[in-house]
C-alpha cells in the first residue's frame, strides 16, 4: 500500500516566533493523513508547535547542474554584506 | 466502601490499558507501513502510560512493598479484569483498527466522566489521559472511514472485523457488583450512562465509512469477572515471561 501513495514534504515550527523548519518526509494518501502522520512520526518527543505538510512534487527544486550559473556569480561580490560600515560602541546587539 | 472495592474498580480500567497496549505491541515493527507503525506504537506507548499511573495508585492502595511490576506481572489471569473485546488477537491491520475504534470510543466517554470522580487520584489520572485517547479516536476513526470508504477489499475486511468484534461491545457498559459499590460512592462511573453515546457515535463512523451496522443480538461478556477468551493465555505468557522466568529481574 505504500507504494501507491505519494510522498510528502514535512514542515515543523519548533517553537511559536520561529520559523517552520523542514523535518523530512513521509508517505501519505492524502493531505489529511500526511498531518497525522507527521505528528506521529516527527513531533512524538514535543518537537514541534505546528506542522506544515506539501506533497512532494509540488516544490520546484533548483537543478544542481545550474549551480554554477545560479550562486557563483555571488561568491565574489562580498560588498553585498553588510561588513564596511564601522559602527559606533554604542550600537549594542548588532 | 473498602479499599480491595477501590481496588478491584481500578483493575477494570487499568486492566484495558494494559492489555491493548500489550496488543499494539505485539505490533511494532510488523505495521503495514513506517507511519502507521509508528502511530501504532505510540498508541501503544500512550495506553501503557496509563496503566502505570493507575497501577502506582494501586500499589499505594494495598501497601504490602507491592510495585505496579508485581501488578502489571504477576497476576494470574483470573485476576485481569480487562474486557474481552481488547485482548482479541491482531488478525489483520483492518482488525486491529476496528478493535482500537470499538473501544477508543468508549474509552475516551469514559475517561470524560472519569475526571469528574470523587476520587482525586482517579480524575487527574484520566484528565491527563484524555488528550492522549482523544487523538487515538481520531485516528482509528479515520482509518474506519478510510477502509470501509476505501477499496472493494479493505470494505470488506473492516466490514468483516466490525461484525466480528461486535459482540464484544456490550460488555462495555456491564456493571459489576463491584462497579456499583463504588459508583454509589461518586467514585466510579456508571457505564450504562454511556451506552446510548456509544453506539451514537460509532453508528455515525460507520455510516460515513459507508459500513453497515451489524444487527447482532447475541454479545459476549466475563472479562470484568476474570473469565478471559482463549487467547487471553498467550498474551499473558508473552507479558509475563520474563518476571516469571527471572524474578524481580529489574531493567
Amino acid at each position: 500500500m505504500k507504494n501507491n501513495w505519494p510522498l510528502w514534504e514535512v514542515f515543523v515550527r519548533s517553537k511559536n516566533g520561529l520559523e517552520h523548519r523542514h523535518f523530512g518526509s513521509l508517505h501519505a494518501a492524502d493531505a489529511e493523513m500526511a498531518l497525522e502522520n507527521a505528528r506521529d512520526v516527527y513531533t512524538r518527543r514535543s518537537e514541534g508547535v505546528s506542522i506544515w505538510v506539501v506533497e512532494s512534487k509540488n516544490i520546484t527544486a533548483s537543478n544542481p547542474d545550474n549551480n554554477g550559473e545560479l550562486f557563483e556569480p555571488a561568491q565574489d561580490k562580498i560588498y553585498r554584506h553588510p561588513t564596511f560600515y564601522d559602527l559606533p560602541d554604542e550600537v549594542k546587539h548588532m | 466502601m473498602k479499599n480491595e472495592n477501590l481496588v478491584q474498580y481500578i483493575y477494570g480500567i487499568a486492566d484495558n490499558a494494559l492489555i491493548l497496549g500489550q496488543r499494539l505491541s505485539e505490533l511494532c515493527g510488523h505495521g503495514p507501513s513506517l507511519e502507521t507503525d509508528i502511530a501504532g506504537t505510540n498508541m501503544a506507548l500512550d495506553l501503557l502510560g496509563q496503566t502505570r499511573s493507575y497501577y502506582q495508585y494501586v500499589a499505594s492502595l494495598v501497601g504490602e512493598g507491592k510495585t505496579e511490576d508485581d501488578i502489571a506481572f504477576l497476576r494470574t489471569e483470573r485476576q485481569y479484569k480487562n474486557v474481552l473485546l481488547v485482548e482479541q488477537p491482531n488478525r489483520h491491520f483492518g482488525y486491529v483498527i476496528a478493535r482500537q475504534f470499538l473501544f477508543d470510543v468508549f474509552h475516551l466517554l469514559l475517561l470524560q466522566e472519569l475526571q469528574r470522580s470523587e476520587d482525586e487520584t482517579l480524575a487527574a489520572i484520566a484528565k491527563k489521559g484524555i488528550k492522549e485517547v482523544s487523538y487515538h479516536r481520531r485516528f482509528s476513526s479515520d482509518w474506519i472511514k478510510r477502509l470501509g470508504d476505501g477499496t472493494e477489499e479493505s470494505h470488506q475486511k473492516v466490514q468483516e472485523a466490525i461484525n466480528d468484534l461486535w459482540r464484544f461491545t456490550d460488555e462495555l457498559f456491564h456493571m459489576t457488583e463491584n462497579d456499583m459499590i463504588v459508583a454509589d460512592e461518586g467514585v466510579g462511573i456508571d457505564v450504562k450512562q454511556l451506552r446510548e453515546d456509544y453506539y451514537r457515535i460509532v453508528k455515525e463512523v460507520l455510516e460515513e465509512a459507508t459500513l453497515t451496522v451489524p444487527e447482532i443480538k447475541y454479545f459476549q461478556k466475563g472479562g470484568k469477572q476474570g473469565i478471559h477468551g482463549e487467547h487471553m493465555g498467550y498474551l499473558l505468557s508473552d507479558l509475563q515471561y520474563m518476571q516469571r522466568t527471572y524474578p524481580n529481574m529489574k531493567w
